[in-house]
């Protein structure tokens, strides 16, 4: 009987440890597997207008920014590694941001996007389910979702999940 | 006479201010109070431990302005629950619906109730069957007979 309970006890001990080791941010989206949600929408200081559409038969990452989230600075250096190898198209949806704020920003801290899209008041991002700036989507060529990060890509994360996962999606 | 004319006159003043009634928070308090009956159903996405009905949060303070165009287009409460479902998941619903991924979600409580009964049943009769034992016949008596004699030393 004592036994029993004290395997309880170190049971219970192990499930609520595992518990406060996940992420409670990480939310599964319910995005993944889905084609990405259409929008067109200005790009960020270009007369041009963009739409995913455009983007049929390529594999391209879009990445969530906005110049006023504190950690889309740390996931900057990452993104704009990548941008040097000209893997595949990277496009920013700026988030809620003031233009000018934006471009600044980019002047700033260098520009890794193709170019970005404007979603100035948030909507597009509601559609993809957008909660935490930064958030990085994978789409495949055929405008699916594959992929979705939560908060700033990391190096490791590159290497070891989106570059592999790019390779994959192009075979 | 000129204190009781300005007396007067003080008691007249507020005569000429007219209270009015508050005017409502929104325009339309129907839309409101569906917004917030639905709303109080939803997760805040940011603060976690939030409804959506009391978060001041920005992106609660968006999806409120989605959820109060939806109602004004006269979509129905389970279709406005299926757009927020469709964006961010089971997750956003504080009653989610019960399907393999939430099994656990759902039953688990009851299956530890279940549990508890079970350990508490095995202790009572453990316990039951322990006292029955301690004492034999004899002993009963032995008992007893202390017990009289203390009684009348």
């Amino acid at each position: 009987m004592r036994i029993g309970l004290i395997i309880a006890f170190f049971a219970l001990v192990a499930l609520l440890a595992i518990g406060l080791t996940r992420n409670p941010r990480e939310v599964p989206s319910p995005l993944i597997g889905k084609p990405a949600p259409a929008f067109e929408l200005p790009r960020l200081g270009q007369p041009a207008r963009f739409s995913p559409a455009e983007m049929r038969g390529k594999v391209w990452l879009l990445n969530v920014w906005a110049s006023w989230c504190v950690s889309c600075r740390d996931e900057h250096p990452v993104l704009v590694e990548f941008s040097r190898t000209r893997r595949v198209p990277l496009i920013g949806l700026n988030y809620k941001d003031p233009s000018e704020d934006a471009l600044k920003w980019l002047a700033r801290y260098g520009d890794p996007y193709d170019f970005s899209v404007v979603d100035a008041n948030g909507r597009i991002g509601i559609d993809y389910g957008v909660y935490g700036v930064p958030e990085t989507y994978l789409i495949d060529r055929g405008g699916v979702i594959r992929y979705k990060q939560i908060g700033p890509v990391t190096p490791e994360l590159m290497a070891q999940k989106i570059l592999p996962l790019i390779q994959e999606l192009e075979r | 006479m000129n204190r009781l004319l300005c007396l007067l006159a003080a008691l007249l003043l507020p005569l000429g201010l007219q209270a009015r009634e508050a005017p409502p928070v929104a325009a339309d308090e129907a839309v409101e109070q569906r917004l917030v009956k639905i709303a109080e159903e939803l997760r805040c996405l940011v603060c976690q431990n939030e409804s959506l009905a009391a978060s001041r949060a920005d992106l609660a303070l968006d999806l409120k302005r989605e959820v109060r165009a939806m109602i004004k287009a006269g979509r129905t409460d389970a279709e406005i629950r299926d757009f927020m479902v469709k964006r961010y998941g089971d997750f956003v619903l504080y009653r989610p619906p019960l399907k393999e991924s939430t099994l656990l979600l759902w039953l688990g409580p009851f299956a530890l109730l279940l549990a508890g009964f079970a350990v508490l049943a095995i202790f009572v009769r453990r316990r039951r069957a322990a006292k029955a034992t301690i004492l034999s016949a004899e002993d009963e008596r032995r008992a007893d007979a202390l017990l009289k004699g203390s009684e009348h030393p």
